[in-house]
This record gives structure tokens, C-alpha cells and sequence, in this order.
């Protein structure tokens, strides 16, 4: 119950925003948060957790908010890479060839989703083949 | 006197044949499942079959790798002398797609997930990710964010003391 108690603020968000499917579970000292959400409310309840445990260092909580399950086909996502372009794959790894890239901030269209990790995007000009999701931003509206 | 006893005879010889007819059937069934048995045993397609006979209906079940492992079944049970009929139960195992164990998957998804952070190191063991290395700040919550949903391949903690955030 301990680490119920730190993450206190963080559950109660959770429960506020709404996550969809949220679960909550304490087990071997670490506690599991998991469900669903928008991007913004993922943003916010990491911002939470940064500040309830200063660089996410106690290694005590796993916060899994999949913020991509409610995204269907055909939906556009823009590339929010922190510089580079955004590398377009012929396989869902890192291991397969780059086929192709997307720049900053281009916006690019889900054409169906292949895991949690990895989507399979067209852009504009054609280009098509698998993208990783960390950098794939819904399009809101 | 002597009709009587002749009638007893026919009685014992009715009796007599009566027996080893239901006797000898008995054995036949068994005896044809054994033979398909073996013919089973000895062929690797064919090693998760069994068989029950009755009254010379054959009646095969168990598992088979495909469509036609389980016509191959059924054409060697015909074959043996003594089955009258086939009643083919076998059942035909799902196509599963061959992949990777699951820690190979989370193994790349961790390389995948670290790969814009080149000066973290990692090592992953039962289920646990030890991150070493340095990381800048700005980086560490897309980062962490990243290793997270991992959770769903089967991460279990992740141990980030160690690591250098500059």
C-alpha cells in the first residue's frame, strides 16, 4: 500500500481524466499502472510522475498509458521526432531497412497498426512502410 | 436316453461355438487395434493418433499436423484387414505462426525504444531492465514513456538509479 500512498496524486489523476481501462496493481515493490488515454492526458500524468519521483529513478512503478489505442485507420499523425527525420521501415524493428523517411512535423496517415510499438504509415508523397509509434502524434480534430 | 443325449451334445457344440465365436470377435477387435497401433508408432506424421475398434469400425482420434496427416491416417487404417469401416475424428492442429520467444521480442522492442539514446546502456534480466550510461534530462521522460509500454510485452521493472541524467 506504501507505494499507493507516493503515487497518490498520480492514481487520483488517473481516475480524474478518465484512463479508460485503468488497473492498478501492487506487486514485488512495484506498482502497475496501466490503461488508456489521450496524448495530452499521458503528457500530464508523466509530468506527475516526474514530479512525485525526481527522474523516474526509484524504478518502483511501471506506467503504461497507451495513448494510441483509440487511433483507428486512416487517422493522420504528425511526426513529433525530437530533431531528426522520422525513419520509415520495411519491417517492424529496428533491424529492418529504412525505405524511406518523414520529415519533423510532416503528417503522415496510418495506414493499419502492426503493435503497440510499431505502425505502418503513408506519407504524402507515397512513401510507405513501418514507423515507431513513440514518435507518432495523433492529429486532435 | 440316446436322443437326450445327443441333444445335450448339440447344446455343448452350440454352446461351445457360441463362446469362441464371441471370443474370437472379441480378440479381432483388439487384435486389429493393435495392428493399427503399430502402423501408427511407426510413422512420425502419424504418432499423435489413436484408435478404438469396435466390432470392426475403426474410430481414430487425437492430433494431426494438417488436412493431409489426417487422410493419411484414415487411408492406413482401411488398409488393414478386418476394419470394416473408418470413423475419422482426428483433429487438425491450428497453423501457429513461428515467433520468436517472448524475451527476443522484448529484447528488440528495449533496442528499439533505446535506439535515440545511444549513451544509455542496458541489460535485461528476467523481466527486469537495468539502465545505466547517461541520458540529458529533456530526453528522459520520451524515453522512459517508451520502455513503459513494455510493460505489455512483458517488462516488469526498470532500475534507473545508475543512470547519469545530465
Amino acid at each position: 500500500m506504501a507505494l499507493q500512498d507516493k503515487y497518490k496524486e498520480l492514481i487520483d489523476a488517473a481516475t480524474a481524466a478518465p484512463v479508460v481501462n485503468l488497473k492498478v496493481r501492487e506487486e514485488e515493490d512495484v506498482l502497475y499502472m496501466d490503461g488508456e488515454s489521450s496524448g495530452a492526458v499521458k503528457q500530464q500524468l508523466w509530468d506527475i510522475y516526474g514530479k512525485l519521483d525526481p527522474d523516474y529513478s526509484s524504478g518502483d512503478l511501471m506506467l503504461n498509458i497507451n495513448s494510441v489505442a483509440g487511433i483507428s485507420e486512416g487517422a493522420k499523425l504528425k511526426v513529433t521526432t525530437n530533431k531528426t527525420n522520422l525513419n520509415i521501415r520495411s519491417g517492424p524493428s529496428t533491424n529492418d531497412d529504412i525505405v524511406g523517411k518523414a520529415a519533423r512535423h510532416e503528417v503522415v496517415t496510418l495506414v493499419r497498426k502492426e503493435n503497440d510499438q510499431w505502425w505502418f504509415i503513408k506519407t504524402d508523397d507515397g512513401e510507405e512502410g513501418y514507423s515507431f509509434t513513440q514518435y507518432l502524434t495523433p492529429v486532435e480534430g | 436316453m440316446k436322443k437326450m443325449l445327443k441333444l445335450g451334445f448339440a447344446a455343448v457344440a452350440l454352446l461351445l461355438m457360441l463362446g469362441t465365436t464371441s471370443c474370437k470377435k472379441k480378440l479381432k477387435d483388439a487384435d486389429i487395434q493393435a495392428a493399427i497401433e503399430t502402423v501408427f508408432k511407426a510413422d512420425a506424421d502419424m504418432s499423435n493418433s489413436m484408435v478404438s475398434v469396435k466390432d470392426g469400425v475403426a474410430t481414430i482420434t487425437g492430433e494431426c499436423k494438417d488436412e493431409a496427416c489426417k487422410t493419411k491416417c484414415e487411408d492406413a487404417v482401411k488398409k488393414i484387414e478386418g476394419v470394416k469401416s473408418v470413423v475419422n475424428n482426428c483433429t487438425v492442429a491450428p497453423v501457429v505462426a513461428i515467433v520468436p520467444p517472448v524475451t527476443d521480442q522484448l529484447q528488440q522492442a528495449i533496442a528499439d525504444a533505446l535506439k535515440d539514446f545511444p549513451t544509455v546502456k542496458s541489460e535485461l534480466k528476467d523481466g527486469v531492465l537495468t539502465l545505466t550510461g547517461e541520458v540529458a534530462k529533456t530526453s528522459l521522460q520520451k524515453m522512459m514513456m517508451g520502455l513503459n509500454t513494455l510493460k505489455a510485452m512483458g517488462l516488469k521493472k526498470i532500475e534507473s538509479a545508475s543512470l547519469v541524467k545530465k
